[in-house]
């Protein structure tokens, strides 16, 4: 099932979401063709329940998905939106049209709620804004909004009465730590991308009459980054391993860890063995190892996420480290 | 590429699962009064009556056919006795080789007879065998072996030296690489795997200490060393084909990830108390938590690829290249910490611990192939040579 799930969204992404529509919509232009696309697809509803006319899957069962939005650096909210429909289902609020994405907002004494970090909130038609142990669901659209950091992120403000009118989502939610599960897989897929661009590149580029891949040195850097890309992928899908829609906290913790650490060393050595083509912005390459750099920010970088396992490790009194290593990967879907 | 995709996670059986809490009750009892840096030896200790005990509780050769005395197990039975072993410190050197490699090898290419030789002594702790691969010419470069076996009326004669034997002083069998035809410049061809019975005349075992102090591994000499002709395993001439699978063996299992973990369950054990206990030891505690939980699937995935029948020769050079770094990092990282700070209230037993393993630790990417070795493997697998 999910397989076959994953295979649709490759065909659709393959046709709609070409490197021309990814630097298309990083440079301002309308996101509303792909979107509609994708959002025709029903791929944004696979978390919801079948009753409620998704298809029912659950986060584990969704990983292949939000693992080729990394790979195809989808530049729209659609892992986003397919885990804020979830999150949404379960709450039993019904799901606005159009994208979602997440933030973390503060009410400040300036009478305003800020969101220091939206990520692809350029593309937003709704925020999920999780405060002061509250969530609710704020349109886009009312936003003072500021780009912040990568080209699609943003920083938003909203007057109090926005935050207060606004859509409530009962329960509590981490939604930092789902945030942190989705850009763990995007990572993941965007690293295999840039590592089997990087390997094919290294087959055609000939210089001192040959491949420069025969050449010892960068066969080990190559080496080294497919270690990289598969511990990160693994890591990335326990991540996910959840049977429903709240995945574990600390094997996101591991996930986003682990991807960001690979993202650094991934990105760094694909350049190097580019060489100066790499770092043009007519070269695709940059489309992911941007996003390398951008999703190892978002949600927590790898120290953030040591922080929170060094602190269940330590605060826990189990002697022998294997038992937390069992409790990581084992009894996975 | 295709090989290397299908990593996925995967969960070790029920019924293998349920080996652990028998095996640990047995080693925390059995390990209780052995102090970390003697348990950070692990499979570099050598006990002989340590290997017998757990062969009468049927742990030894636990994935051979009951016919030959072991439990007719899956690789993941194996995996979580081997994993439970490693991570108590259990000294576990002694049947380590012919637990892991030498009795797989024989099951797989050995004759009938040898198998019923070798194979229920190796699942009572009474035969320990080790691998006679590199020479001082052959190194990293196998294929350049020069000991050679001459076919002979009563069977074969084997002239020449191995070094860098692990445990070969402590051994009964070695199953060494030769060469039983051709030259040198044959390079792969002509090679064949043959077992030598290390008390026949003309066998002399020198062990080499190293730079921690121990001696765990050896040179051995062949001085007209007459073999019989049962001593062949598998083809002759097939030496390279059945070197190369029995490497998938040594290199896929969990040894690769816990080398440093007694260092660093002791390690921890002194950060959680009130003095020990810093914002940058929880931060490191994290790293070092969130290497090995990856590893250790992938490390889960290749067993259930060996399960499968398969030889995921490629992925258990990934993920021992990788491993070896993390235990090489438990150590440095480790260092780094305790002596950032005020370091009087270190107990020595960590201390101690640490310089066991900062001695050994170099060893990590060497034993099993060096890193750079691996990663020519890994280019092979990717389609660059």
């Amino acid at each position: 099932m999910d397989h076959l799930f994953a295979d649709a969204v490759k065909d659709v992404l393959t046709d709609h979401c070409t490197p021309t529509v990814v630097r298309a919509i990083e440079a301002g232009q309308p996101r509303t063709a792909l979107w509609h696309t994708l959002e025709a697809s029903g791929f944004a509803d696979a978390l919801v329940p079948e009753s409620a006319g998704g298809a029912g899957l659950s986060l584990a069962e969704v990983y292949p998905v939000l693992e080729l939005c990394g790979a195809f650096a989808v530049p729209v909210p659609l892992g986003e939106t397919l885990l804020a429909r979830g999150l949404l289902a379960q709450a039993g609020v019904i799901a606005p049209a159009g994208s979602v994405v997440f933030a973390t907002g503060r009410l400040a004494s300036d009478d305003r709620l800020h969101c220091a970090q939206v990520r692809c909130g350029t593309q937003a038609d709704w925020v999920l804004v999780s405060c002061d142990d509250a969530c609710r669901l704020l349109p886009a659209t009312t936003a003072d909004v500021q780009v912040a950091g990568f080209c699609l992120d943003t920083q938003m403000g909203w007057p109090r009465a926005a935050w207060d009118s606004a859509q409530a989502v009962p329960g509590t939610h981490d939604l930092v730590t789902l945030q942190a599960a989705l850009y763990a897989a995007q990572l993941a897929g965007a690293l295999m991308a840039v590592f089997s661009r990087t390997l094919q590149y290294a087959n055609d580029r000939q210089q001192f009459g040959k491949p420069i891949g025969k050449f010892q040195a960068i066969q080990h850097q190559l080496s080294v980054m497919s270690e990289h890309a598969f511990a990160a992928r693994m890591a990335a899908q326990l991540g996910m391993s959840a049977q429903g829609l709240v995945p574990d906290r600390l094997r996101v913790a591991m996930a986003k860890a682990r991807t960001s650490e690979a993202a650094l060393e991934v990105a760094g050595l694909s350049h190097s063995i580019h060489g100066a083509i790499g770092f043009t912005r007519e070269f695709d390459l940059q489309l992911f190892t941007r996003r390398l750099h951008a999703w190892r920010q978002a949600a927590g970088s790898e120290s953030y996420w040591h922080d929170v396992l060094g602190q269940a490790l330590l605060d826990s009194p189990e002697p022998m480290s294997l038992e937390w290593v069992r409790t990581l990967t084992d009894g996975v879907v | 590429m295709s090989q290397l995709d299908s990593l996925n996670p995967s969960a070790i059986p029920a019924q293998d699962e349920a080996l652990r809490q028998e095996v640990r009750a047995f080693l925390l009892d059995a390990m209780r009064h052995v102090p970390a840096h003697v348990r950070a030896r692990s499979w570099s200790g050598y006990d002989p009556e340590f290997s017998r005990e757990l062969g009468r509780r049927g742990w030894l050769g636990i994935t051979f056919p009951q016919a030959y005395g072991g439990a007719g197990r899956s690789a993941f039975a194996r995996y979580v006795l081997v994993e439970e072993f490693l991570n108590l410190g259990a000294p576990v050197g002694s049947h380590w080789i012919a637990d892991r490699q030498s009795g797989p090898l024989l099951l797989k290419y050995g004759t009938e007879a040898q198998k019923q030789r070798y194979l229920p002594a190796i699942c009572r702790g009474e035969a320990f065998f080790c691998i006679g691969m590199s020479e001082p010419g052959a190194g990293s470069d196998l294929a350049s072996v020069r000991t050679r076996a001459v076919p002979n009326d009563a069977g074969w004669l084997l002239s020449g030296q191995k070094i860098w034997t692990t445990n070969a002083h402590n051994c009964h069998f070695m199953i060494a690489l030769v060469r039983t035809s051709g030259e040198a410049l044959d390079r792969h061809k002509g090679l064949s795997q043959v077992i030598v019975d290390l008390s026949l005349p003309g066998v002399t075992v020198r062990p080499i200490v190293d730079q921690s102090g121990d001696s765990h591994f050896c040179e051995v000499f062949f001085d007209k060393v007459q073999l019989g002709p049962d001593a062949l395993v598998g083809e002759e001439g097939g030496g390279w084909e059945q070197v190369t699978a029995e490497l998938a063996f040594e290199r896929s299992g969990p040894e690769r990830l816990y080398s440093s973990i007694a260092l660093f369950d002791e390690w921890l054990a002194y950060v959680r108390t009130p003095q020990g206990r810093t914002p940058q030891a929880q931060r490191l505690a994290g790293k070092i938590l969130g290497q090995l939980a990856p590893l250790r699937a992938m490390s889960v995935a290749i067993t259930e690829k060996l399960t499968r029948g398969e030889s995921p020769v490629v992925e258990a050079a990934l993920v021992k290249d990788l491993g070896t770094g993390v235990e090489q990092l438990i150590a440095a990282a480790i260092a780094d910490d305790l002596f950032s700070r005020d370091a009087a209230d270190v107990p020595a037993e960590l201390l101690n611990t640490l310089n066991y393993i900062t001695q050994v630790a170099p060893s990590y990417s060497l034993r099993g192939g060096t890193r750079d070795i691996l990663r020519g493997m890994i280019a092979r697998g990717l389609g660059l040579r």
